[in-house]
Parts: structure tokens; sequence; C-alpha cells
């Protein structure tokens, strides 16, 4: 187990550094960061100001170890806008960003997960057809979409729900008071950006789950068991789905920071304070490092995610759990 | 007193493609087998003999359906049961082994659990009585130091070891007839011996009838005391083992025991000519016909039907028929 | 099955025959390929079809402008609602937007960028991706280490936020969008063919061609990439609607194809403030049509995917 550990910490920084990278070699392929802040017709010598700011102007393996630097120094960047280092702007929203995945991840397990397993123990009866519709009708449609129907629906035609924001309970990290109720105050603003986020994953939750539960019922374990006589019933509760849980919570850990992508959006309509609407508003006010620093850290977010994601795999599985 | 178990001309055939293709896996098998007794079930690849196991056990695959025979267990007819009477024979009454011992273990259950399972469920053994039998069980099967090893997980034990486990398990239900599906093929050839000698062991202790499937004449020869010859989904001949290899009698078995490679000579190794037959389409008449050296006319245009000749062998063939009348 | 005997060059590759049989045109699926004829169609007749322009406003009839304004004359009649409302009419089938222009002539339009967008960015990350999962996959050795390390990594980045980070830097614009889906997805499919190719690689017919001299680019060129084309081409269906909402999000976002092209993501974003007085139809029309071409995107693709491999048949 201790060698898995490290091997796949290691694996994991090998990944970081390679991620980075990528963002800074990307940026300064594809564009111009600068164009971006001037493009309201700025004139010449303001640009160089700020590319004199943003030290742009250097050689890039100069600009390369100084960005790397900053990196490791904890620094991702000032917000050109709001004059704060990038990092705390972002943790501050964390939180409301963890919330509404969590919860809508709980709702595609919940809706996903047992129709998965309803369609496989049916395979190829109206169940089973339903539910593989189902399940590609939540993967076609945006997040958004669904989204702007539930506005419709609950909000102002049925006007259930409230639209906008999260509610008035905040997460602050210096103030431990606040860190449990954050978690279960304010359901009602929670329910439709989380089943709107929930949605599309239920789809592909389902999917896996009924593919993962095939290939377990077709193997020759599950024969020898039903040749031994045990109860039906037995042999879904006890052996098929152990077995089948692996490979849905590997998928389900991976596509949490698919998760992500559609976070923005929802976040952006719903005016939910998460991280996703911080990408959004540096965009709008052209706030390049904002930008910039957003993506930095949601990367660093998601491969320490997969690091811990790859370490409890590592625990559940017995044969990587037990070995040196 | 009737036979322990009792196959009488089963029929099952695959359906497919919406009802269009049916392949007939099995048609036509009938034998019998005597608690204490081994009866060999050879065949090459796909003649039908795996389907056979399961049919007996009524686990066929949904596509297939048990066209007619009967099968009976003891006197008791197997086919009427529902699925959930037949739960309390599989494993209590007929147990099986199957070829692979990697795949047959599920990964993430100890070996006690595995083997416990049929014991519990069956014979209602619980704690610490459930622990002495599997204990007794796993001793049986020559596992070392048994206690140990029972907190194991499959990852951690060699394939012989698995497959001997899966013998316990099959044990474990106290059964009257174990199938085995072609135990040793996955196995190194060193284990395979020690393999069969601990079958035939554990058969002498219990009493229980075996019904061994193969595709090696070797191992029929060692273990079975009765041997039934598979072809295209049905039994082309059953003798005693000796009878078998002294005198077959089908055409068929004559083959596979020509093309056993033997030691000392230097002969080209005799091959079947042709191809098995694809079950959906079978040739009129014989189903071995057209790879077969002493073809009649007969053979081309008539299934053969079981004939039960003197020395109580049985085949399917028009050979014996025709040798009989032209010997005059 | 090709016999050994034969020359190394020929043998491999998909067979000329089995080119050439169309049987399996009689099972694709009746319902997504109808879908996406139709909205093929659309795409490529739109100014045909549409009747009205897409960019500007319709003009309206005297009665609808005292109808709305009191006025006898005015330059466009916003917001109105679909023809089975009571101020509807035919003319505008399913309303106008904010700016007096008719919803459904956007809406085929929109077929257009949607299409031309998905299938571009798809088809050259395919491209690239395929052409380094191949090399990965068959150069072995560093090659592969520093192909599969980097593809790890891209892959690590969430689709939409990297397209953010890099459509900000590149500014909004229909080939801007195109470039930027290639960028971001192109990951996605070096790995699958890496995998393909590494089975690939022990096959006999590329152990053949090797021992009988035949060089690495002339074995990659006629047996590999003839033979990965399989996944390629249910990983591409598969990804067109993954291409579709990506673009769509971030013509919503603002980042997108800018307007006043009618790009269906675009025209919700426009539409929100709408939403909350009531008229949904702006804003559900063109989420609709998303969903239908992801949705029949989606379906042949699984179809395409259960067809070409035999193992996944008989679920």
């Amino acid at each position: 187990m201790r060698k898995y550990v490290l091997l796949r910490g290691f694996y994991s920084l090998v990944t970081l550094w390679l991620l980075v990278t990528i963002i800074f070699a990307m940026v300064r392929l594809t564009g111009d960061p600068v164009a971006m802040k001037g493009e309201i017709g700025a004139d010449a010598t303001y640009l160089e100001r700020i590319k004199h700011d943003w030290g742009l102007d250097q050689p890039v393996y100069w600009q390369y170890t100084g960005f790397i630097g900053n990196l490791l120094k904890g620094d991702f960047g000032h917000s050109f806008e709001k004059s704060l280092p990038v990092r705390d702007i972002y943790f501050e929203r964390l939180p409301n960003s963890l919330k509404l995945g969590f919860a809508a991840f709980v709702i595609s397990l919940a809706l996903g997960v047992p129709f998965g397993m309803l369609s496989a123990l049916k395979v190829n009866t109206w169940w089973d057809n339903a539910g593989k519709m189902i399940a590609l009708l939540g993967l076609s449609m945006p997040g958004f979409f669904v989204g702007l129907v539930l506005i419709i629906i609950f909000g102002v035609q049925l006007g259930w729900l409230p639209v906008l924001g999260k509610g008035s309970s905040a997460f602050v990290w210096s103030n431990p008071a606040t860190w449990a109720p954050f978690w279960f105050r304010d359901w009602p603003h929670l329910a439709m950006p989380a089943f709107a986020l929930g949605w599309y994953f239920s789809g592909a939750m389902l999917r896996i789950t009924r593919s993962g539960m095939l290939d377990v019922l077709g193997s020759d374990y599950i024969k020898l068991v039903r040749l031994k006589g045990v109860p039906e019933r037995m042999v879904v509760a006890k052996h098929a789905l152990k077995n089948s849980l692996i490979p849905v919570l590997t998928f389900a850990g991976l596509n949490l920071l698919i998760m992500v992508n559609v976070a923005v959006v929802i976040e952006v309509i719903f005016n939910w304070p998460g991280v996703g609407q911080l990408l959004y508003d540096g965009l709008s006010n052209r706030d390049f490092p904002m930008v910039q620093g957003v993506v930095l850290m949601s990367g660093l977010m998601i491969v320490m995610l997969n690091f811990v994601i790859d370490v409890l795999y590592g625990y559940v599985d017995p044969r990587i759990r037990l070995s040196r | 007193m009737p036979p322990l178990l009792r196959v009488d001309d089963l029929r099952a055939y695959y359906f497919g493609f919406r009802g269009t293709r049916v392949v007939k896996a099995i048609d036509g098998v009938s034998f019998s087998v005597e608690a204490g007794e081994t009866f060999g079930l050879v065949g090459e690849s796909g003649c039908g003999k795996t389907s056979t196991c399961h049919a007996i056990v009524r686990l066929l695959p949904p596509s297939a359906r048990i066209v007619s025979g009967r099968i009976e267990l003891e006197g008791e007819d197997l086919l009427g049961k529902s699925q959930t009477e037949m739960r309390q024979i599989r494993g209590r009454r007929i147990a099986t082994i199957l070829q692979d011992p990697m795949a047959s273990l599920d990964p993430l259950f100890s070996i006690y659990d595995q083997v416990a399972e049929p014991a519990y469920y069956h014979r209602a053994f619980r704690g610490r009585r459930l622990r002495q039998r599997v204990k007794e069980l796993l001793s049986a099967v020559r596992i070392p130091s048994p206690e140990r090893r029972m907190k194991d997980l499959p990852h951690q034990m060699s394939g012989g070891m698995r497959q001997r486990i899966v013998g316990a398990i099959a044990l474990a239900g106290g059964p009257q007839v174990i199938i085995a599906d072609e135990p040793t093929t996955n196995l190194d050839v060193t284990i395979q011996l020690q393999y069969l000698n601990l079958l035939k062991d554990l058969q002498r202790a219990s009493g229980v009838a075996l019904i061994f499937v193969t595709h090696n004449l070797g191992i029929v020869a060692k273990m079975c005391d009765k041997v039934g010859v598979m072809y295209a989904g049905k039994i082309v001949e059953m003798q005693s083992v000796r009878g078998l290899f002294y005198n077959p009698r089908h055409p068929y078995t004559r083959a596979l025991l020509d093309s056993i490679p033997k030691l000392g000579t230097k002969d080209p190794l005799y091959v079947i000519p042709g191809q098995p037959p694809d079950l959906s389409r079978l040739p009129a008449g014989c189903s071995f016909q057209p790879r077969c050296q002493s073809a009649m006319e007969r053979c081309r245009v008539e299934e053969p039907s079981e004939q039960h000749l003197d020395d109580a062998a049985t085949t399917r063939c028009w050979l014996p028929l025709h040798e009989a009348t032209t010997r005059g | 099955m090709a016999t050994i005997l034969g020359r190394a060059t020929e043998i491999g590759g998909v067979s000329r025959a089995a080119r050439r049989s169309y049987s399996w045109v009689r099972e694709i699926p009746l319902v997504p390929l109808l879908l996406v004829t139709v909205l093929v169609l659309v795409a490529v007749l739109a100014p045909v079809l549409a009747p009205h322009s897409h960019l500007d406003p319709v003009k309206p009839t005297p009665g609808q402008c005292q109808a709305k304004y009191g006025m006898a004359d005015c330059p466009y009649v916003d917001n109105m609602p679909p023809f089975w409302f009571s101020q509807g009419t035919f003319a505008t089938p399913l309303g106008t937007d904010y700016l007096g222009r008719d919803l459904l002539s956007r809406l085929m339009y929109g077929a257009r960028i949607s299409l031309v967008v998905a299938l571009t960015g798809t088809l050259f990350a395919g491209a690239i991706g395929t052409l380094l999962g191949v090399l990965a996959g068959y150069m072995g050795k560093w090659w592969d280490q520093i192909i599969m390390r980097v593809t790890d990594a891209w892959l690590t980045l969430p689709s939409l936020v990297f397209a953010i980070l890099l459509s900000s830097v590149r500014g909004p614009g229909l080939w801007n969008i195109v470039l930027i889906l290639a960028l971001v997805f192109w990951s996605r499919y070096s790995r699958a063919v890496r995998g393909e190719v590494l089975a690939l690689r022990e096959r006999e017919f590329v152990r053949l061609a090797e021992i009988n001299g035949v060089g690495k680019l002339k074995i990659i060129r006629r047996h590999l990439i003839p033979n990965v084309m399989n996944t390629v081409m249910v990983l591409f269906s598969l990804q067109v609607g993954v291409a579709v909402i990506i673009e769509a999000s971030l013509s919503f976002l603002g980042v997108g194809v800018p307007p006043p092209e009618p790009s269906w993501g675009l025209m919700m974003a426009q539409e929100r403030e709408s939403l909350m007085q009531g008229k949904w139809w702006l804003a559900v029309f063109p989420g609709i049509c998303i969903t239908m071409l992801v949705l029949s995107a989606n379906m042949l693709g699984d179809w395409l995917r259960v067809r070409l491999d035999p193992q996944l048949r008989n679920r």
C-alpha cells in the first residue's frame, strides 16, 4: 500500500507540473493576454505598461521560471480588477462550489445507481430500455438548459423555489462556528442548481452502473455462486453489488471533474457565488490574471482530488490494500 | 433401484436472432451415473459437453430452452422443478467444478467466506461448527495450514490451490453428484496429476458420483469407469472405459484414438479430416458422416438411432447393423 | 483471413471486399438518422427555408404596430409569442426576440453554426489525437512516455474551463472556437487510439510487415490507421455531441460565437431576462434544438459503438 501511495503521489506531481506548463504554453501560443484587456481600443502605451507589469515583455524562459516560482510560493496571480490575490478569492468561494458539487453528486448517485442496477438486472426489458433512454436524454441536455427549464417551472410559474443566490449562510474559514451549519442550511436555494448539475451525471452514472453490473453478472465467479445454489437475492446483494461498486466508484470519482465544467454555467445562471462564477466574472471584467488563476487553482484541486481518489480506491480493493 | 442421476434423450436448443437461428447444442444425450461411479464425457470444443452440464442443473442461458427429454435425480424429475426448487438442488445435491480457477472465485471475499457459503445455506452450519467444517473441508483438499489460509483472498493463492478450493466448495454442501467441467485444463501439467488423484481419493471417501468432462483421453483412461463420447450435441458412443479403448465402436471414437500421438514411432500424425459442424446447420443424416471414413449411403440420408450392442455398449451408427447383416 | 504466405504489404488493413458491402446501412437506427438528416438539411438549406432574415428584424404589419405600441409605424415588434398564443402570427411562427428578429429563422441559421463548429472542431481534434496516439502506441519508449504523460495532464483539465481560458486570450469568433475545440479535445483520441495500437502491434500482419522490412511509416499508413478507424469513428460520433454542448456553453457565457450570429447558446443567454418575465419560448426553443442534435449524435454514436464492438452486441 505504501509503495502504491508514493507512486501515485509522484505521478500526481508530474501531472501537475505538466498541467501548469501546458496552461502557460497554450496561453502564450494561442493569443495575447494583453489584447484581452485592451480590446476596448486602448492606446499603445497603456498596453505596453500592462505588458511590463505582467512581465510579458521578458524572454519566455524567464517568464516561465517566474511563473513556476510564483506557483511554488503559492502565488496564483493577482486579480486585476479586485487587486486581491486570486488564491484568497478562490478559497473564499470554494466552499460554495463544493457544497453545490457535493449535493449534485449525491443526487446523481441517488438517481443513477439504483436505476442502473435495475436496468442491468432486468436487462433488455421495458425497464432497461426506458432507463437507457432516460440516461441518454440526461446526457444530451446541456446543464444550463435544464437549469433554465427548472427556473421557468419552479421559479417563475410555480414560484416554489428561490431562483438566485445561495441564501444567507456563509462559510468563513476563520470562523469555525460557521463551518458545520453551512452545509445544512438554505436547502431551497440549493435544490434547483444541484438538480440541474446532477441531472447530467445521473445519465452517465446509470450507464456505468448498468454496464459494470452486466459485466459482473456475466462473470465466472457469479456463475459459480449460482451453481452453489445460493439464493438469488444474495447473489445480487452480496456478490454482484460489491464487485460492481468498484468500477462505479472509480468512474464517479473521475467524473467529478467533468462536473466542474457544467458547474460554471450553472453557477452563472443561478447566480451562485462559487468558483465557476469567479471565472465568468473574470471574463466579463477582462481580468485575465483572474481567469488564469482560477484555471490553475482548479487544475491543482483536480489533481489533488484524483490523488485522493486513487488512494481511496487502493484502500477499497483488497488486492492493493494488502500488498506492501 | 433407479440410478442416482439419469439423463434420457435430452435435447436443448439455443434460439438466436429472434428465432431465426437454432443451434442444436444438445441433440439426444442419454446416460446414467451411480453413486461412487465416474462417468467421463469426452469430445472436442463446442460439441455440447458444457451445455449438458449446465442443462442438468437447469442453468442454461435465457436464449436456450430444453426442448425434450428427462433428467432424474434419484428418480425425481428435475425438469419439472421451478428455479427456486432447483436452488435447493444446486450445491446441495449436485455440485459443480468449473474450468478456470482464477475466474471461479470472487476476488473480494475470503476463502473462508466462499467455502462456507454452501455449508451455510444448505446444511445450516453456523458459528463455530461452520468454522470447523470449513477447516475440515480445506484439509480434505490438502490445503496446508487451513486455519491461517482461511482468511486469505483468492489472488493470494496459486492456481492449483485455487482449484482445490473450488473442490472444497463443491464438497461443502455434501452433494451426491459432482460435475467437473474440465477442472485440470487450466492447470500446470505437473499439478494436474495431483489434482486428479485428489479427486479420486475424495470420491472414494465420500461415495459421490462424478461426471468428468474433458477432451483429454488420457485423463479419461485414468479417472473414468464409464465413458460417453459426444459429437455435435449427441452421445455417439457409450461404453465402459476398457471397452472404449480396446474396442471402439464408432468411427469418431476410432479416429480420436488414432490421433493420439504414440511414443516410439515416427509415423505421421493422424488428423481427422474436415471440421466440426456448425450446430445451427447440421448435415443431413449422421452428423459425422462428412468426415467419416466408413460412411455409407444410409448414413447420408438417415440419422442413426441408438444401437445397443451386446457388450453393454451403445453407439449411434449404422455400421454395427451393417456388419451384423453382412457377416451373415 | 489472410494466409501466412501472402505478401506482407497486402495483408492487413481493411479488406477491400468488406469495404464495398453496404448491408449495414439497413441497420442504422431510424430515429436519430432522421433527426440528424433533418438538422443537416435545415442547416444547409437555411437560406432557402428560412422565412425571414436571421439578422434583421421582421418588418411588421401596421396592425401589429398598432397593437403593440399604439402607433401606425414602427421599426420592429419585439418579443412576439409563438403562433399558438393570442398575439402570435403565422408569419413568425415561433415568435420574435428582443430585437424583433424571427426566432425560427435564427434557429435555422443557428443549426449551421452548431454543426460547422462541432464537426470541424471534432475533426481536427480527431486528426491530431489519432496521429499522436498512433505515434505513442507504435513508436513506444520515449514517444509513448512523453505523449501519454502530456495527454494525461491535458485530460485533467476540464474542457470548458480550459476552453474559457483559451478563448479569453484568443478572442471570440467562429474559427477561434474551432481551434479551441481542437486543442481541448485531441487528448481524448490519443488515449484511446494508443490503446488500440498497442493491441494491433502484436497482431500477425504487423509483425510480418516488420519482418519483411516494411518501413515504419508505411506500416502506420497502411495497417495501423485503417484498423484504428473503427475506434476513432465511434469516438468521433460521441464527441460531436460534447462539442456542440461546449460551443453552446461558450456562446452562452459570451465567449463563443459572437453576436449577431444566432448561435443557439447565445440566444439562450440573451433571453435570460425574458425568462423571468414569463417569455419562456425564446430560451427554451434553442435549448430543445441543442438537445435534439446532441441526442441524435449520441444515439448514432452508441449504435456505432455497439455495432463495431462485437462483445457488446448482446447487451
